[in-house]
């Protein structure tokens, strides 16, 4: 603990980087897969989610970590629960204020950052044991992890569900069968069963790129 | 023959392990064994080999498949005619050949896609290119509405081979009938193409379209509360529908083929009829209660036999359910399997507007509980012998 190390070393900086591929929250260790099928029709409310989810994740490790040596550690539950829950109200609070039409697109799944299995599962699983810098590092990259693969899914499924991104009109109208074009939007995609198998999608191009990941 | 034969021997040095060309192994092998039956023999231990392997299977399939599919062409035809009230002054060759022409591209495309997915597969994974492919890319084409645009019979082919077989491990490895899912996906991602009174009947926009003609199925009909169809028409197929699937006539032959080669199980095919049949019964009992709509209660009442001539409903029964791979596999499981399709297609079919056509749903999701009727079947059977045992002992 004496040790002085530099802010960015090497190890911290896996910290930030590792949940992006090798570890992946979503991909690796498929947590948070309800909220990715939830919110994920679009690019916009996709992006918002991740924002707001790496806003809680971040201050609930450095808040859980700081308090990590007074948590008595039967009711470390509820405390954790008590942490997040304040901070998921002030995010709606704020996403309320400041980009409302997302809110109201997001509805209950602002709320529902509560009980997602990353935070808790990083709370427990670092935060409880490790410093606050380094918590906060963690609970960053997991969360970019996480928005990472949120922000993949949406664009798919906004491209082809909807044929826009981010809301713009990417396909030209003149290819749309009702105006005697060809094309028609894969209406699929909007469902939730067609995020799942992005996400499948994204987990299989993974493990067959990532060494480290192929089993057996 | 000879000249196809040894031209397949010669060139199989190019393709062995080291040679130049050995990239191609799965392919050279795949078109050989398709020709010629492989006089490959066990190599250890004794083995008993049946006298037709995989492929001659499914190619029995296909036969059984062409009657629908030459029906399906004349039908495509004959309701287009029918349309524009040329019916009567245009021969039988015009109209079946109106047909043909409207057909084969769906059937093309369906194969190479399809087929070009699989061998891009076996390719990479160095496997035998798999044969189940044969026979979904015949149902494919069958079992979609002729006016489905050909790209989209491509995106649904991809999507049916990748994700209803290769990721389960290709043939013989998959849980859903791939024809089905390709369908299924049609069905939910474009919605438009695929119900609705615009998609079986090829017309185009100069066309003058007779008085009375709708274009919707006797099965939309019959959801909406109009039940009039010609129960023969429906019989011999002269209705609109999905390419191959109008025709009970048409596949009642395949299903004859199948049961004399021993390719299609019986008892699926008939414990599949019993079921609808039951359902049918039973909805019949119900017409008469109290707060339906007039349009259900008269769906209700259709005698229960119509439901055997309507839409997919023979299809699915002779050549979905009975799917060797993602059927039930007990005799005990095969009945169970099949009966409560025939009870949930019916059921869908009628009680649900939003899907006037149940038969795929019951099937897929019976392909899902086939593993667990199975799993049910064979513990009851260890049960029974043990307690015999011990009763012995």
């Amino acid at each position: 603990m004496s040790e002085k190390e530099a802010l960015f070393s090497k190890k911290n900086l896996k910290l930030l980087s590792d949940p992006l591929n090798d570890s992946n929250p979503i991909t690796v260790q498929v947590l948070g897969i309800c909220s990715a099928l939830a919110v994920t029709a679009q690019l916009k409310p996709a992006v918002v989610m991740s924002i707001s989810v790496m806003a809680v994740l971040g201050f609930a490790n450095v808040i859980i970590s700081l308090l990590r040596n007074t948590i008595p550690n039967r009711i470390r539950i509820i405390v954790q629960l008590v942490i997040i829950a304040a901070l998921v109200i002030l995010v709606d609070q704020v996403l309320k204020a400041f980009v409302y039409d997302v809110s109201k697109q997001l509805s209950v799944f602002v709320g529902l950052i509560i009980t997602n299995c990353i935070i808790m599962g990083r709370l427990e699983a670092f935060a409880l044991g490790n410093r606050p810098w380094q918590s906060f590092l963690d609970g960053v990259g997991n969360a970019a992890g996480y928005g990472v693969i949120l922000v993949i899914v949406g664009f798919f499924r906004e491209l082809l569900g909807s044929g826009s991104v981010w809301g713009y009109q990417v396909i030209p109208n003149s290819w749309y069968v009702v105006n005697g074009g060809f094309y028609e939007n894969n209406g699929m995609m909007i469902l939730p069963p067609m995020a799942l198998i992005t996400v499948g999608i994204i987990i299989w191009v993974q493990r067959s790129r990532n060494r480290k990941l192929i089993e057996n | 023959m000879k000249a196809l034969r040894d031209f397949f021997e010669k060139t199989k040095p190019y393709v062995q392990k080291g040679a130049k060309y050995h990239w191609l192994h799965s392919t050279h092998d795949a078109f050989f064994t398709l020709a010629f039956v492989p006089k490959n023999t066990s190599k250890s231990g004794s083995h008993i080999h049946d006298h037709i392997d995989l492929k001659r299977t499914m190619s029995f399939v296909i036969i059984a498949l062409l009657p629908a599919l030459l029906f399906g062409m004349y039908n495509t035809g004959y309701q287009h005619f029918k349309a524009i009230g040329e019916l009567a002054s245009t021969g039988f060759f015009t109209v079946f050949f109106y047909g043909l022409l409207k057909v084969l591209p769906v059937v093309i495309v369906s194969y190479v896609v399809g087929l070009g997915v699989e061998f891009a597969f076996a390719q990479m994974r160095g496997h035998e290119v798999n044969e189940g492919f044969l026979v979904s890319g015949m149902l494919i084409p069958l079992v979609m509405p002729i006016n489905t645009p050909l790209w989209m019979v491509a995106v649904a082919t991809v999507f049916a081979v990748i994700f209803g077989k290769e990721v389960f491990g290709g043939t013989g490895m998959n849980i859903w009938n791939p024809a089905l899912l390709a369908r299924a996906f049609l069905f939910f991602a474009y919605p438009a193409q695929m119900s609705g009174d615009k998609v079986w009947v090829t017309l185009k926009d100069s066309d003058k379209v007779v008085d009375g003609f709708t274009g919707a199925t006797p099965m939309a009909d019959a959801a909406a509360g109009n039940i009039d169809f010609n129960v023969f028409d429906a019989f011999i197929g002269l209705i609109p529908g999905s390419i191959g699937e109008t025709s009970t006539l048409a596949i009642l032959l395949g299903a004859v083929f199948l049961i004399i080669t021993g390719i299609g199980s019986w008892k699926i095919m008939v414990s599949t009829v019993a079921g609808g049949m039951l359902m049918g019964i039973i909805l019949n009992l119900f017409a008469g209660v109290q707060g339906l709509s007039p349009a259900v209660a008269a769906y209700f009442s259709m005698p229960f036999w119509h439901h055997l001539v309507l839409g997919g409903f023979a299809f699915g029964a002779v050549f979905m359910a009975t799917d060797p791979v993602s059927a039930a596999q007990t005799d005990t499981g095969k009945w169970i399997y099949g009966f409560l399709i025939g009870v949930t297609a019916i059921l869908f079919r009628v009680v649900n507007p939003a899907y006037p056509e149940g038969m795929m749903l019951a099937i897929l999701l019976m392909n899902t509980f086939a593993p667990l009727i199975d799993h049910y079947v064979v513990e009851a059977n260890i049960k029974r012998r043990l307690k015999r045992v011990k009763v012995s002992a």
